[in-house]
């Protein structure tokens, strides 16, 4: 048995055993498997895996017939970021059509629904320009991030403030108008985009970030827009795998937010109105890579295995099994994009 | 967040279809607005432009079947359909409402 350079969550290289990758992957996958309550994954899917650690290749690939279709966050950042002075529309063009994208997104670079809001006026020209020289669907997008209606950055006093000091029924009634902020906002630029922009869709993205009155602010725009406009594509990506029990009580059609994994999630998505869901499944730095994969790969199956729409896990910085480094190594964000994709059976990244 | 190569480009190349270099949009469009998961989807467009699903992903074949479909290639050909044109054809291709050209319509009366 040789030895295998892996990695650990913060992308620095390692050396492991063949028996120390086999470990984590079973442990990584049983961690995953306790928490969300699901199945662990099978013996092959363990010696898949470990075949993949095996290999010397810098990068692996998926089956053809495996291959899937790619969504975006923020998409109209990604070349800016990089200092590469481009406008959204050349942006949008080099990914239809020097990245191999299958959808476009346009954004604004402060990409939250609440900022997003007072450009609108700006953004629906934009939309309306994009698609008439676009041909991939486009979505908008941004996310429902909630903190930004409580102070200092909102009008809405800090559940943050308020639950130290055991005001709980303060906090709550603080997230409650938080909710119904973010619900008119999110509306709001769904409809201006769609309705006037042309685009195929919206995207929430990083959704409950904040917890589960996040969630629930997210699947209540998301029903609202649906009903409006039933043709419309919504795209909900996650911004962690659990929702955080921050109000603890918020229900959706019945069912306590708190404490939700990706394929409990997913069904509520689906009520919703959801088309593609976006589970998210954040890196533990400390623990090895093969321990993150196998974690992020059972969460994911059991959520691709229980969805009827289709699944666009994201693979970014810090979740899906790629390290959380700005400059993703190859060898690892491609074992982490051909495992999920084959064992997940994914519609998507 | 990541670069572009590593991230972006990286992720194309590993697992993703290709976009408009063969039928990824085509494909990603059943997905987004009528929910269907991929092997669905990829059958409903195989069989709506008249291809085999293997042939989906190949860029050789997608490449002269989208010139002959007038659905938008890469590297522009003179006279081939580009932007909403394309997005017309592709609408009566996959007998799909596309929002913006939808919109289109309405807007010049058509």
């Amino acid at each position: 048995m040789g030895n295998i350079v892996a990695r650990m969550g913060d992308g620095d290289r390692v050396d492991m055993t063949e028996a120390e990758v086999q470990q984590d992957l079973e442990e990584g996958s049983q961690d995953a498997a306790e928490r969300a309550k699901i199945p662990p994954l099978t013996s092959d899917e363990i010696a898949y895996l470990m075949e993949l650690y095996r290999r010397k290749d810098r990068v692996v690939g998926v089956e053809d017939s495996k291959a899937c279709c790619l969504s975006y966050d923020n998409q109209t950042s990604k070349i800016e970021r990089a200092h590469i002075p481009v406008s959204k529309f050349q942006q949008l063009a080099l990914f239809e059509r020097c990245l191999g994208a299958d959808t476009l997104e346009l954004t604004h670079i402060d990409y939250s629904f609440k900022q997003v809001k007072h450009v609108v006026i700006y953004d629906k020209p934009n939309m309306e320009q994009a698609v008439l020289s676009t041909i991939a669907p486009i979505f908008y997008g941004a996310m429902p991030n909630l903190g930004l209606y409580s102070v200092p950055d909102g009008p809405v006093a800090n559940p943050m403030d308020l639950i130290p000091a055991d005001r709980i029924d303060e906090a709550r009634e603080s997230y409650a108008q938080m909710v119904e902020y973010a619900i008119a906002d999110m509306v709001y630029v769904g409809s201006q985009l769609y309705e006037f922009g042309g685009c195929d869709g919206i995207n929430f993205d990083t959704t409950a970030a904040s917890g589960d009155a996040e969630f629930y602010a997210a699947l209540k725009a998301a029903e609202i827009l649906h009903e409006k406009y039933p043709a419309m594509g919504i795209e909900m990506g996650m911004s962690g795998e659990f929702i955080l029990g921050m109000h603890a009580e918020i229900e959706y059609d019945g069912v306590r937010l708190a404490g939700l994994y990706p394929h409990e999630q997913v069904k509520l998505c689906e009520k919703a109105g959801v088309t593609i869901f976006g589970p998210a499944i954040n890196i533990v730095t400390n623990q090895s890579l093969p321990w993150n994969l196998a974690r992020s790969i059972t969460f994911t199956k059991a959520c691709s295995e229980a969805s009827s729409i289709p699944v666009h896990a994201n693979l970014g910085m810090g979740v899906g099994g790629v390290p959380l480094v700005l400059h993703p190594p190859l060898d690892a964000l491609s074992r982490a994009s051909k495992a999920h994709v084959e064992i997940c059976r994914l519609d998507g990244l | 967040m990541g670069d572009p190569m590593g991230m972006h480009a990286a992720h194309a190349i590993v697992s993703g279809m290709g976009g408009m270099r063969t039928a990824g949009d085509l494909v990603a469009r059943m997905q987004l607005n009528r929910g269907m998961r991929i092997d669905a989807a990829k059958s409903y467009v195989a069989d709506k432009i008249g291809v085999s699903v293997p042939d989906l992903a190949d860029s050789v074949t997608m490449a002269e079947l989208r010139e002959d479909l007038d659905i938008g290639v890469v590297c522009e050909a003179p006279g081939v359909a580009k932007g909403i044109d394309a997005k017309f054809n592709i609408a009566r291709l996959l007998d799909l409402d596309i929002n913006c050209v939808s919109m289109f319509k309405e807007r010049v009366g058509i």
